[in-house]
């Protein structure tokens, strides 16, 4: 069984037609890197899978569940969405902010339990954030910031990883690294869909490549296949130029 | 102690919640048992500060019924005091606004302006002064239900319509309120600017008793949403991905403090920046954690709220003062404080 299905999906926002006709699947292991030239509607495409935007038409299912009627403890349980754009109104700690993530697993009180905060320490870590733990959240950098909110998308303990744009800001080390672990979680299991610009980490990395442009889904395939179609030259206005480094890795630039 | 109250002591663990609930909860034990001793006072050296002997309590002590009289208002302001700190502390969170407080949503207005109506139609004469608190109730909930019919897009309240709709009803009614008050006679006028102003003075103990349900209620329901509000400092796009019903969770906190300010304005008339500076000086305290930022609001809302009516009635000697400006007069400076230190701001509300 497929883990998040789409099927001819439109969605509308006030009176334009943002997404339009998209179907497909995404099941155990996957990692798909979702590109796609500005205002292609790839967030909303994404924010509509986590159930947070009503689509027009079609249907979407996470693990059987549809996310727009399904109670959001049981959507939180399987799915972990990260939105482009995060704001926290209080000056919470880096380690409250990523416990957060177990509200769907806890309950009464909340105090974080053995079970909590070992989750929190597992994501913390794979997100290169341990160190930053105590910290005030505000006091942060841009790209710790965006770290720590993936690390609380991670602590959910959800299946399905829905990222937007989850390398936003980040130093090209951390960027990779955390598409790294993205990969090893889905090869432990998970599945992800993650919006990305950075065309190189997404060939490196990515299992598939979903191409959107206005509003539809225009291309599918392995990365260096997408990068290589007219497409993607049409889509990003741009011809890619996918090659190989010495030491045999691929790498993508806009040529 | 400092690891109890440090803000920046990072995770609520159960010691520090229950240590720390401790603190305010003795604090405010003290106060609640030591204000009704203090009082004005007349003999020889004529009028005074004097220290009711504890032992006034029994029966048949001549300051028994001193005691007494002095009783209900200090139970009045533990209630308010707790309805007021609670409400504004959980809707300073649901708004995402450091100014968000009871009043800023219009419903302290709409309960003015019935209260206002109430006593131009005459409905003290025909039910005692627990018409005008009931009055005041009726507005503040009718405003609550305008507000969030105004409000409400699809199932969700967004902050930044909700705090616009609530500003424009509170700027309607305070005008309705004065067109009102310019065309009464000068009883009625003088009147109204009284129980506007707020007060404890004519507080019976049954008023306090009818209320303290209502309001404890309330603020138990709003500890039991202390996480949902922890969730929604991050949006409500974040906050339903990591699984609360925010539509839901809005309706409830929302619903919850208007009726818990409504209740309490029916109480004693409007009481000003309780609801603003209690929250935010503890959040400086304790740290933004509602679980146990919201009961600690509480029970210091009952405590600040108790000695400034203590004051109210023995700063200036046989005259007591009007409750609710001595909250807004000492409230003022401590909240100009607050937003003057670009530093303190930083740590009161994030970015500074």
């Amino acid at each position: 069984m497929a883990w998040l299905e789409l099927s001819d999906v439109a969605i509308t926002l006030g009176a334009r037609d943002v997404v339009g006709g998209v179907s497909a699947e995404v099941g155990e292991g996957e990692l798909i890197v979702l590109v796609g030239p500005n205002g292609a509607g790839k967030t909303t495409l994404v924010r509509a899978i986590a159930g947070l935007v009503a689509p027009r038409t079609g249907t979407i299912r996470v693990l059987g569940h549809d996310p727009l009627r399904a109670p959001r403890r049981v959507i939180a349980r399987e799915l972990a969405y990260l939105p482009q754009r995060y704001e926290l109104a209080f000056p919470f700690a880096v380690e409250e902010v990523v416990l957060l993530g177990r509200y769907a697993q806890q309950r009464g009180l909340g105090l974080a339990s053995d079970e909590d905060l070992a989750a929190a320490r597992r994501a913390m870590a794979a997100c290169d954030v341990a160190h930053l733990a105590a910290r005030r959240f505000d006091e942060l950098s841009g790209g710790e910031a965006r770290r720590v909110i993936v690390a609380q998308a991670l602590c959910q303990g959800a299946r399905c990883l829905l990222l937007d744009e989850p390398t936003a800001g980040l130093d090209p080390a951390h960027a990779r690294a955390i598409f790294a672990m993205l990969r090893a979680q889905c090869d432990a299991g998970a599945a992800a869909i993650v919006v990305t610009h950075d065309l190189d980490l997404a060939l490196r990395h990515g299992g598939s490549m979903w191409l959107v442009a206005g509003g539809r889904l225009v291309a599918r395939g392995s990365p260096a296949q997408v990068l290589a179609t007219a497409e993607t030259r049409a889509a990003f206005d741009l011809p890619i130029h996918v090659g190989t480094l010495p030491s045999g890795e691929p790498f993508a630039v806009p040529a | 102690m400092s690891g109890f109250l440090s803000g920046t002591a990072g995770r609520l663990t159960g010691r520090r919640l229950v240590g720390a609930l401790a603190i305010c909860a003795g604090v405010t034990a003290v106060i609640a048992a030591l204000a009704p001793l203090v009082g004005v006072v007349a003999d020889r050296a004529g009028w005074h500060l004097a220290v009711m002997d504890p032992g006034a309590a029994a029966v048949g002590s001549p300051d028994h019924a001193v005691l007494w009289v002095r009783i209900p208002r200090v139970a009045a302001s533990l209630v308010v005091g707790a309805a007021l700190a609670g409400a504004g502390c959980a809707l300073q969170a649901l708004l995402h606004n450091p100014l968000a407080e009871p009043f800023t949503l219009g419903i302290s207005s709409g309960a003015s302006l019935a209260a206002v109506l109430a006593i131009r139609l005459g409905i003290e004469g025909a039910f005692g002064t627990a018409g005008i608190g009931g009055a005041a109730l009726i507005g503040a909930a009718g405003t609550l239900l305008v507000v969030w019919r105004l409000a409400r897009i699809g199932k969700h309240l967004p902050p930044a319509t909700l705090v616009l709709a609530g500003v424009t009803m509170s700027m309607f009614c305070s005008s309705a309120s004065m067109l009102i008050q310019s065309t009464s006679d000068f009883t009625d006028m003088s009147h109204m600017m009284l129980w506007m102003i707020g007060g404890m003075e004519t507080v019976r103990l049954v008023t306090v008793g009818y209320a303290a349900l209502p309001i404890g209620l309330g603020l138990t329901v709003l500890v039991v949403y202390a996480r949902e509000l922890n969730a929604l400092a991050a949006g409500t796009d974040v906050a339903a991905s990591l699984g609360v019903a925010v539509g839901r969770t809005q309706s409830v906190i929302f619903g919850t403090a208007s009726l818990l300010v409504g209740a309490a304005i029916a109480v004693c008339g409007p009481i000003g920046f309780i609801g603003l500076v209690v929250p935010h000086a503890l959040r400086m305290l304790l740290g933004p954690d509602h679980r146990l930022l919201l009961p600690a609001s509480m029970l210091g809302g009952a405590a600040v709220l108790t000695l400034c009516d203590t004051l109210a009635r023995t700063v200036v000697p046989l005259h007591h003062l009007p409750t609710g400006a001595v909250t807004a007069v000492l409230g003022v400076p401590c909240f100009v404080a607050i937003l003057v230190g670009q530093k303190q701001r930083a740590v009161l509300w994030g970015h500074g």
